[in-house]
């Protein structure tokens, strides 16, 4: 005990001495998305658990897949890349599925669930700013979600193929056709733009509309989050007749024509996307909600 | 130089007023107890110190506003609101982890030296842990961060006597020094009694009594007597008085202890009250006059 209380005012003095000059704003938003990470085991967890449900489900359609090379063998070359590629594409919904599901999911108790569970006591008592907290936050479904997807599609989709070629080799065919109808590489191109351009930067309105009610709600943020645009709607549709607001949401929702669309292989060319008036007023919209949802976790009496 | 210092503070929410006009102030290196009922408003300073609640009224904390310079100020202010804020989720190894990754004055080797000394294993997640481990936790967390000041908020609240005992014994053997200040704001009075510099009475928002210990020691005393000499006891001017097992206790607020000291011993036994004693005495007068008021 005597040699604790000697020592401790020392090495006290000592750490305040060679106190580190400070921690980056960089370092302090990576820990913030690996606590989101620890937290949410969902965001890769459900990816991953979506990929090995269509591996299953493709495992077991190897069984008449030579059948099925050889009735393609007698279509058109147009309709033999859509027969070939058809379970590919497939898995890419799925996926794509997951991820908008557990982006919901995440962003309705980001900031929710800390209040309810008064975790936030703790998390403010650290020193990380609410902007570098309610970012890293909204980094998950605009930039983590779309990458954890890619690569989770990248590799289900090239074990798909493998597992087809090793079948099929197995059986005395060739390959040959199954590959020169697939283009993998130019299939990830197009996934990647889609899913980081359309569901990441594209949604981020909606995103971030999710985590401002998940900061303002005391009570069920998913009704808070879906109702009041329904009432928007409906009072517009009453008193106007007019749907100007449902169609602007589904404008949102199914893409815009002068930049991306919901299907992935259309578009390769980013920079008509980029420069879409359609996605920087989104992200005006998403950044405006975001600024509130920082300004009332800031504000806000935490309980 | 003063760490907290606040003038003529407010808070009301709604028609409710939690801050009625609070003056405080606390040098470097005491360790102040809040100490109220429930309600009395210990949070909603505590709150104001932290920055995490708007106030009206003056307020400085380590020479800063904690309402507009709430960032700078976590980074020498630590504080444990309420036990078991901890989230659920996060692993032993997580939080340290994470407390080292954005605290610039984190130590984690002590933390590590810390939690050697108790049973809590590192891959252990919090809602594994029993409420006094999830405490011990967070102390670890916290003493193990250089911090100027230290708010505690009933940081032992539903822990069992052997906890709180323990909990504030590494407090003060392990982390306080004389750079250090601590606030605990609590009801549970007996533990603290050797633990403070000095302490706080507060309620409906005011602070209703206020000294430091040496002061108490000093100042007050309290009487046990035996029925007939109640009367001659009660002439001095006591300040309280309660009945245990036919014996009378009386409090005194000697401005004069050691004259007093002298003529009480003739009547009773004498002794420092403790800081519950004079709790039921300011407190129970505060009823009275509330009772008073309403009639």
């Amino acid at each position: 005990m005597n040699t604790q209380s000697n020592t401790m005012p020392e090495s006290s003095v000592q750490s305040q001495a060679a106190a580190s000059p400070d921690i980056s704003a960089a370092r302090r938003f990576y820990w913030s998305v690996q606590r989101e990470l620890w937290e949410t085991r969902s965001i890769y967890i459900a990816p991953l658990a979506g990929a090995a449900v269509i591996l299953a489900g493709f495992l077991i359609s190897t069984i008449h897949l030579s059948n099925k090379m050889r009735a393609a063998l007698a279509l058109s070359p147009a309709q033999q890349n859509q027969a070939i590629q058809q379970p590919y594409t497939f898995a890419e919904d799925v996926l794509m599925a997951t991820f908008l599901i557990v982006a919901v999911f995440y962003c309705l108790d980001a900031l929710y669930g800390e209040r309810r569970d008064r975790s936030i006591l703790f998390w403010m008592s650290l020193p990380v700013s609410d902007l570098t907290t309610v970012l890293a936050k909204a980094s998950i479904p605009v930039l983590v979600l779309p990458l954890v997807t890619f690569a989770v599609t990248v590799v289900t989709q090239l074990v798909m193929a493998l597992l087809s070629t090793v079948v099929l080799l197995g059986r005395g065919l060739s390959a040959a056709t199954l590959w020169n109808h697939l283009p993998l590489f130019q299939m990830w191109l197009g996934l990647f733009d889609h899913l980081v351009g359309f569901h990441g930067l594209w949604y981020a309105p909606f995103y971030c509309w999710m985590l401002l009610v998940s900061a303002w709600a005391r009570r069920v943020p998913f009704l808070w989050a879906a109702l009041p645009p329904l009432a928007i709607g409906v009072v517009e549709k009453i008193a106007f007749n007019t749907s100007y607001f449902a169609a602007m949401l589904q404008y949102r929702f199914a893409g815009s024509p002068d930049g991306d669309s919901m299907d992935p292989l259309t578009h390769l060319s980013p920079v008509p996307f980029l420069i879409s008036p359609g996605l920087w007023i989104g992200l005006v919209v998403a950044a405006a909600f975001l600024a509130a949802a920082i300004w009332l976790r800031r504000y806000r009496d935490p309980m | 130089m003063a760490s907290i210092e606040a003038r003529g503070l407010r808070k009301a929410y709604g028609t409710t007023i939690a801050l009625d006009g609070i003056n405080l102030r606390v040098e470097e290196g005491r360790i102040l107890g809040l100490i109220g009922p429930n309600g009395a408003g210990k949070t909603t300073v505590l709150n104001a110190i932290l920055g995490l609640t708007l106030y009206q009224g003056e307020l400085r904390v380590l020479g800063r506003d904690p309402w507009t310079e709430r960032e700078q100020l976590m980074r020498d202010v630590c504080f444990i609101a309420d036990v078991a804020v901890l989230p659920r989720w996060m692993r032993v190894s997580q939080a340290l982890d994470y407390v080292a990754g954005v605290h610039p004055r984190f130590d984690r080797a002590k933390a590590e030296g810390f939690l050697t000394k108790t049973t809590i294993r590192r891959e252990s997640k919090v809602r594994e842990l029993s409420k006094g481990m999830v405490t011990q936790l967070h102390l670890a967390l916290v003493m193990a961060i250089d911090a100027r000041l230290l708010v505690l908020d009933e940081p032992t609240l539903g822990l069992d006597i052997l906890f709180r005992k323990q909990f504030y014994d590494s407090l003060l053997n392990d982390y306080f020094d004389r750079n250090r200040t601590i606030v605990v704001a609590t009801h549970q009075v007996e533990e603290i009694q050797n633990v403070l510099t000095d302490v706080m009475f507060i309620n409906r928002g005011k602070i209703v009594f206020s000294c430091s210990m040496e002061e108490l020691e000093s100042r007050y005393l309290e009487v046990t007597v035996n029925p007939e000499r109640l009367a001659a006891t009660r002439a001095l001017g006591p300040i309280h008085e309660r009945q245990v097992f036919g014996r009378s206790i009386l409090l005194f607020d000697a401005v004069n202890r050691q004259q007093m000291a002298e003529q009480l011993p003739n009547l009773g036994d004498v002794r420092t009250p403790s800081i519950a004693d004079l709790f039921v005495a300011v407190m129970g007068d505060q009823l009275g006059h509330a009772q008073g008021a309403t009639r």
